[in-house]
């Protein structure tokens, strides 16, 4: 199992357009993978999960990736994390 | 007569026609029934989610077609809902462990679902619920057997009244006669408002339960320049709204207009109207109102609101962002400027007596140098995406600046060195907001690209008068000649060595200033973005070279009274 904490830049925070994003990449990979914000953890291939961190700008994510290529899937989604979207 | 209500104006405009009640055929709370063939009644749910799933994509497709690929977005997002393991999954298990029928399970799910995301912290997001409904409903009502609403049929001009308007609703209004709207529920981040301020279509939301009672076909009135709805008007309130809506149509096609011009003054000079940006969410707001670029990117706010510093990687991807947004225009970055009243809890700095007096801005900055570093190398980085100009505020001497450049030199080597490219043509300048600065603006000058006038602070520290202060708010003095002076001094310096000057501070879109500031030889007046339209059309009624001759005038006079007085009786001449 591999983990990372990034800090969300998106200005209006995590809702339907970066979550499709990430929902859509993290589902091209069989590992598991859960996003963690302070004492709640949900699945990242489920965009109702996502959008129920309500993660915000200023907010801090633990990605955690377990199986298949976690190390590819650490590498590709967390970014995803730290990004600014086009709106 | 006539009725009146009001609501939030979402979306703004004037419309008058015929209202038409639309109310989604709801499905009202299903029954509980055992089921007993559950995995027949899952096959059932399936069935129901694919044919909702084709018919979401056809509406997705023609949106595409009819409103562009950015409109269309949000049906993906609603595809995607339908293969979420927290509903479809969630359903499903219900449907198996509970022996219930597929209606009842996706009635539950979805409660529990929404009920999530209206509890949540952020309007955003309590507005997702909004589209898990949306999906849903379309779900069961293939469960059930019926046809989900939609919005046809239509063949006059109508303004539509609803309880709430899903994304499915305002895909499929027909512009053709649907003149606005008003929903009872919503707010201005709701979906139905977003998409009303993007068809530029009228409309007024959160109007409340009374908007339920206005009767289909009645006449009505919807000012959504003030979020008042006239249910059957008048036949004066009629020709009054009529000529309301001329003038603000005539008004808003008069500043689209401008949006797409040059800012050029009657006599054809050239000057930049800018706008001043806090981050990455206000840049589409500068560039709809025809901003010539950014004059002033405040970069604290980067630094706000969160529990540490952020990276050199999160600082770089805003800033390329912004400068890639921007296209080519010049794009003014000012260093951290903290400090003053802002405070950055997580760096604990001691607290001062003084603070407006103490340690903020670059002085700061040059304390904290790793801060500084990791700011400029993220800017350096980021110099690529387009036209960065970097800026260091509250510089009082030239030791200040040289120390600055000295790090800003080092650090572009550095990414240099290791094959990192960075712009070539970066402009570095500093604001002008101390009076030492100003006054020794012709020894700055020959070591900066430009300058940028912060008025505010320029005003509060010549005046001596903490610009918070109520008591001393009187001496918040723009257009005393004390200031005009010290503006004119700056100018003509940055004149002498062939550099530009700007202003950055609320003077630089005060349309009383303006005037003067064209006639001082101003080149960039940087301005909140909904400012920049109104001073394009003011430039263009002005002769700078009438102005010159008027500003040195109005330089001789001895208060701001008479410097206002002046100015106002000049332009109305």
């Amino acid at each position: 199992m591999l983990s990372e904490t990034f800090t969300v830049i998106h200005p209006s925070g995590f809702h339907a357009r970066p979550t499709k994003i990430f929902v859509h990449a993290a589902t091209q990979f069989n590992c598991k993978v859960n996003l963690i914000k302070g004492s709640k953890k949900v699945n990242g291939k489920s965009s109702l999960g996502l959008l129920s961190l309500g993660l915000a700008k200023g907010d801090e994510v633990t990605l955690e990736v377990d199986g298949e290529r976690e190390d590819e899937a650490l590498r590709e989604l967390g970014p995803l994390l730290s990004k600014i979207y086009e709106e | 007569m006539s009725q009146l209500l009001t609501g939030i104006a979402a979306s703004p405009g004037i419309a008058i026609a015929r209202a038409f009640r639309y109310a989604h055929n709801a499905a009202g709370v299903p029954e509980r029934a055992e089921v007993a063939d559950a995995s027949a009644e899952a096959g059932r749910f399936r069935a129901a989610v694919a044919r909702a799933k084709t018919e979401i994509d056809a509406i997705r497709e023609s949106t595409e077609r009819r409103l562009g690929a950015a409109k269309a977005e949000i049906f993906e997002a609603h595809l995607m809902l339908l293969d979420d393991p927290d509903l479809v999954d969630a359903v499903l298990e219900q449907i198996d462990n509970e022996s219930v029928n597929a209606e009842y399970a996706l009635h539950e799910v979805t409660g529990m679902i929404v009920e999530m995301l209206r509890g949540m912290d952020s309007e955003m997001l309590r507005e997702r619920a909004t589209d898990v409904l949306d999906v849903s409903g379309r779900v069961m009502s293939h469960l059930q057997g019926r046809t989900y609403a939609a919005l046809s049929g239509i063949a006059e001009e109508t303004i539509i009244v609803a309880q709430d308007l899903t994304p499915s609703d305002t895909a499929q209004l027909d512009l053709d006669y649907v003149r606005g709207f008003v929903t009872e529920i919503g707010s201005r981040t709701s979906h139905s408002a977003i998409m009303a301020r993007s068809l530029e279509l009228p409309a007024i939301v959160g109007a409340g339960k009374s908007a339920a009672d206005v009767p289909d076909g009645t006449t009505i009135i919807l000012d959504a320049t003030e979020g008042r709805i006239v249910v059957d008007p008048s036949e004066e309130e009629l020709a009054d709204y009529r000529a309301r809506k001329e003038a603000y149509d005539a008004r808003v096609a008069e500043l689209k207009r401008l949006a797409t011009e040059p800012s050029v003054s009657a006599d054809g000079a050239h000057v930049e109207l800018a706008a001043n940006i806090g981050g990455v969410e206000d840049v589409a707001k500068a560039l709809e109102n025809g901003a010539d670029g950014v004059g002033l990117f405040r970069t604290e706010f980067l630094y706000m609101g969160r529990n540490s510093l952020p990276t050199e990687e999160e600082q770089y991807e805003t800033y390329r962002h912004v400068l890639a947004k921007m296209d080519g225009k010049r794009v003014v970055i000012r260093t951290l400027d903290i400090g003053g009243d802002k405070e950055l809890p997580y760096l604990s700095l001691p607290k001062e007596s003084n603070p407006f007096l103490g340690l903020r801005a670059v002085r700061f900055c040059l304390s904290r140098e790793d801060v500084f570093r990791t700011q400029l190398r993220a800017l350096l980085r980021a110099s690529t995406a387009g036209k960065l100009n970097i800026m260091f505020p509250m510089i009082a001497v030239a030791g200040e600046l040289r120390q600055a450049k000295a790090i800003l030199a080092e650090e572009r080597a550095k990414l240099e060195s290791e094959g990192i490219p960075v712009a070539a043509d970066i402009e570095v300048g500093i604001m002008i907001e101390i009076p030492a600065a100003a006054l020794n603006a012709d020894y700055l000058a020959k070591e900066v690209d430009f300058f940028s006038i912060g008025t505010n602070d320029l005003i509060q520290y010549t005046m001596a008068a903490d610009r918070m202060n109520d008591a001393v708010s009187y001496l918040y003095q723009p257009y005393h000649p004390s200031i005009l002076r010290l503006v004119r001094m700056v100018i003509r310096a940055a004149e002498r060595e062939g550099k530009w000057t700007g202003m950055c501070g609320e003077m630089a879109g005060d349309l009383t200033a303006i005037p003067l500031l064209l006639g001082l030889g101003l080149g960039e007046f940087s301005m909140s973005a909904s400012s920049v339209l109104p001073a394009r059309e003011l430039i263009g009624r002005l002769s700078k070279q009438e102005w010159a001759r008027l500003a040195d005038e109005a330089l001789q006079l001895g208060t701001q009274e008479e410097v206002k007085q002046f100015v106002e009786q000049r332009s109305h001449a």
